[in-house]
């Protein structure tokens, strides 16, 4: 009689704890969608990735295009800005205020050689032709102006930061190297951004 | 009236006396969960549960949809569309959205039918009825404006229609049109205020269904056989009552839980069943669809509207009384909203002694009846407006009259009714037997 | 009575897309093609959207927009990245407001509005049209049928008679599928018009239901996975209706004594 009492008891509880996992399956089930619908929608996703054709940017010329809302500068150096920056480089990365590349392609702990901040040449180009960067100042976000600063790179005109050929800070308020976003190579014409 | 007498929640511990000695929310809580029910509910009884769940669907997935929405002209039509193709999970939540509206209407027409049978209209719960039918009103308009947000071609053509039906009313019916639409046709502000209150509306339901509900834990639920729970004392009240929490609880999740099966297959197989193709065409003002036909919610009262035409000879008198004042098109609103209020008139107008029709043999046939009526007005609203189905539509809008002016009230007079038994206790025990003497109900 | 108004629910489904009676003529016949995509079950056929994008492609877009469909969706159909920017670029161009020129779309554009004959949009095309709704206004055939909107394209595409009439300056041609039975766009299949890649024979039929099949996926594109959620809810709502039975019959049994 006991015995049959006690299995009774066990099947209910049994059952109402199923009952009770079932409810929480349902809430949480209900719950994750309208989460999600806030994240990007699929329209918004598509745009973080965009492929820009570069075929018409000579050397000694620079691209600017718009990535997530933002400035991308793509310099095409020249055979001198090339030989210009590497000049600029063999100081070392030491004396850098900042010493490390901020390059999105390689480990966070790389340094900010003039090697790790350019994109790969595609074929036929010399080494360091391209480079790809924000084209946000590090400092308060404003947009350096090309070809100009102590350093032949970039300068900010809103406080006066410095960016050398590689578009590395070294003299006015800017704490941090231009970023160089995620890019990559899909033909010897194309570059895609994120 | 103190309610039916019943445990209350007694704090225990110093911190629940604190709470409750500033804010007696868990006792609020306890004795709506706790509310002694009849035990004799039958499955007629779970609609309102499935009415709470969809306000809650409808609240939850309709603020969703705003974050994606535009109200707009311009806009709004593409914006649904971002919903349908890029928006997380957005196709879903919109259909949920849309169906959700059905499966109310679904919901309040059975809720409400079943209080027409079983008298739950009748003393002491006129103001129940009363506020339910307030309930049922907004949930229209809510409908309504909610249809017009897609902006599609039957959103625009709906709206012109049924606002066109305020410009009916005489003399102010043209400056109250223009204001309800904010400019001489439906355009940009009107879909911006129908956003609005669209938005608005549900809020104030939830408001009336906390009201309703208040309402009928005042005077306890109807049940099936109409007698009262006896109050003379807690011991007699338990012999008919049970908790809400968990036997009602558990039954009605149950019953959601089925209903929802059906609902989501219909969401996730044919969500456009009960939608209308022309809506996925955008809305031009210079075309109007070859059917404007409202959704099928609307449609019995939509008959009823289009039924009194200029022939009909009530409409002809109406009108030669009223030195024209109430032509055919001001009788056919007037029948409409009338076919409403009739509904909410009924505490006053039927006359039994009896409150449930379980024990009306009479009425029995004639709420059968209202019941075919009321599908038949349905169907006959989605029909063209043409013979046979004109005179079918006024002979089944005079029925929907004739019920609540005619017939509930001679009912009463000449029916013989049943004796119902003498308490809820007799009923549950002659349906389910008497409990076992030794068991003891679960907690 | 739980009983009597539970048929009556179901009438009132039954009852309700007596709304969608978008299309009354009479004499109007839409074919019940079979789509794979029909039922619970039913899926796209990958294969038939591409053919059918070929033929919206190389004869539809002439005339037809399809503008909130965006391009980049194109790679549900099976497509790579590098094929749908190669179709993007090489057959359409949209004005870009920036530059405030014309330029060669790319996937996140979408495929251009196309106003120029004042041909209707298609993108919704396969969800604005049903098929017979009937009978007697009871939505019957759309239950077990489907809404038919796709049905509605191919039959339109595959119902011309052959015969014209000239009506207030404009030709008008004769199709079982249009309501009225006269419709003012010219035939635009004839057979093997489009030569398939896949080899598919391209009579007007084949490319009737493809290319309506097609613009059923424009229209809901979502289709598939809107038909799993469903079914995973279906599934799991039974499965909890069943718990809840369970629960509620246990919670009752003491009260309830033995029925005599």
């Amino acid at each position: 009689m006991s015995h049959a009492e006690d299995h009774e008891g066990t099947r209910r509880d049994f059952l109402y704890y199923v009952a009770g996992g079932a409810g929480v399956v349902a809430t949480g089930a209900a719950v994750w969608p309208l989460i999600n619908q806030m994240n990007p929608s699929a329209d918004v996703q598509a745009l973080s990735s965009i492929r820009v054709d570069v075929s018409g940017v000579e050397p000694g010329t620079q691209l600017t295009v718009k990535w997530l809302g933002k400035p991308v500068f793509i310099r095409h150096r020249t055979g001198a800005e090339i030989a210009e920056a590497q000049e600029q480089d063999a100081e070392g990365t030491g004396a850098l205020p900042d010493p490390l590349a901020r390059n999105a392609n390689l480990n966070a702990d790389a340094p900010a050689t003039d090697a790790n901040r350019v994109m790969p040449s595609p074929e036929g180009e010399a080494p360091g032709a391209w480079i790809v960067q924000m084209g946000v100042c590090t400092h308060l976000g404003c947009v350096p102006l090309g070809d100009a600063g102590d350093f032949g790179g970039w300068f900010c005109p809103c406080h006066g930061s410095h960016y050398d050929l590689a578009g590395r800070i070294r003299k006015g308020p800017a704490p941090e190297n231009l970023p160089v976003p995620p890019a990559e190579w899909t033909d010897n014409s194309t570059i895609r951004l994120g | 009236m103190s309610g039916i007498p019943h445990d209350h929640y007694e704090p225990k511990t110093d911190g629940e006396k604190w709470l409750n000695s500033r804010l007696p929310i868990v006792g609020l809580l306890y004795d709506t969960l706790m509310i002694p029910t009849p035990k004799n509910l039958n499955w007629m009884w779970i609609w309102g549960i499935v009415l709470t769940f969809c306000l809650a669907l409808q609240i939850i997935t309709g603020i969703v949809l705003v974050m994606h929405y535009t109200p707009h002209v311009d806009l709004a039509f593409a914006s649904v569309e971002h919903i349908m193709r890029n928006v997380n999970g957005g196709y879903f939540i919109r259909y949920l959205h849309m169906n959700g509206a059905s499966l109310f209407f679904v919901a309040v027409y059975i809720h409400i039918f079943r209080g027409l049978y079983y008298g739950s209209y009748k003393s002491p719960r006129e103001i129940t009825w009363i506020i339910g039918m307030l309930i049922y009103l907004m949930m229209m308009g809510t409908a309504f404006m909610g249809y017009v947000l897609p902006w599609g071609q039957m959103s625009f053509w709906g709206a012109t229609v049924i606002t066109g039906l305020f410009g009916a009313i005489p003399f102010v019916g043209d400056a109250i049109q223009t204001w309800l639409l904010g400019g001489p046709a439906v355009d940009n502000a009107t879909l911006n205020r129908f956003f609005s209150l669209h938005y608005l509306l549900p809020f104030i339901i939830a408001a009336l269904v906390v009201v309703h509900i208040w309402a009928f834990h005042t005077t306890g639920n109807n049940n099936p056989t109409g007698v009262d729970v006896r109050r003379t004392s807690k011991a007699d009240a338990e012999k008919d009552t049970l908790p809400f929490w968990p036997y009602f609880v558990i039954k009605d999740l149950f019953a959601l839980a089925v209903i929802l099966v059906v609902f989501w297959a219909i969401v996730g197989f044919m969500p456009n069943y009960l939608g209308h193709p022309d809506n996925y065409i955008e809305a031009n003002p210079l075309v109007t669809p070859a059917h404007i036909v409202p959704e099928w919610y609307f449609l019995p009262f939509y008959a009823i509207l289009r039924a009194f035409t200029g022939e009909v000879w009530v409409v002809q008198i109406a009108s030669f009384i009223t030195g024209g004042i109430i032509d055919a098109k001001f009788f056919g609103v007037l029948a409409m909203f009338g076919a409403i209020l009739a509904m909410a008139l009924a505490p006053w107008l039927d006359t039994s002694s009896v409150r449930s029709g379980k024990y009306r043999p009479m009425f029995k046939w004639w709420f059968y009846l209202l019941v075919i009526d009321f599908f038949a007005l349905m169907w006959l609203g989605a029909m063209p407006a043409e013979e046979p189905y004109a005179t079918f539509s006024l002979i089944a809008s005079a029925y929907w009259f004739a019920y609540f002016f005619v017939i509930l009230p001679i009912l009463g007079v000449i029916e013989k009714p049943q004796a119902p038994p003498e308490t809820i206790e007799e009923d549950f025990n002659a349906h389910y037997g008497k409990a076992d003497a030794d068991a003891t109900p679960a907690e | 009575m739980f009983k009597k108004l539970a048929i009556g629910a179901a009438l009132a489904l039954a009852v309700a897309p007596v709304a969608s009676n978008a299309a009354g003529g009479g004499e109007q016949h839409v074919e019940d093609f079979h789509f794979s995509f029909e039922g619970p079950f039913g899926t796209y056929d990958e294969s038939q959207l591409q053919r059918g994008l070929q033929v919206y492609t190389e004869v539809c877009a002439a005339c037809h927009g399809l503008r909130y469909v965006p391009l980049r969706d194109l790679e549900a159909l099976g497509y790579s990245e590098e094929q749908v920017i190669a179709y993007a670029a090489g057959n359409f161009e949209v004005f870009d407001p920036e530059l405030d020129d014309f330029r060669p779309a790319i996937p996140t554009d979408h495929f251009p509005e196309n106003n120029g004959v004042g041909a209707p949009d298609l993108s919704l095309m396969a969800k604005a049209r049903a098929g017979f709704h009937g009978p007697y206004g009871l939505g019957i055939n759309q239950l077990f049928k489907g809404m038919g909107g796709a049905e509605y394209i191919a039959s339109l595409l595959d119902g011309y008679t052959g015969k014209e009439k000239e009506e207030a300056g404009s030709v008008l041609y004769e199709n079982t599928a249009f309501p009225g039975g006269w419709i003012s766009m010219a035939p635009p299949l004839a057979d093997d018009q489009v030569e398939y890649a896949d080899g598919h024979a391209a009579t007007v039929e084949e490319m009737s239901k493809d290319v309506s099949a097609f613009l059923m996926w424009a229209a809901e594109p979502k289709m598939m996975d809107r038909k799993n959620a469903g079914f995973v809810g279906v599934l799991f709502l039974t499965i909890l209706s069943v718990i809840l039975y369970l629960v509620n019959k246990r919670l009752w049994a003491p009260v309830k004594g033995k029925r005599h």
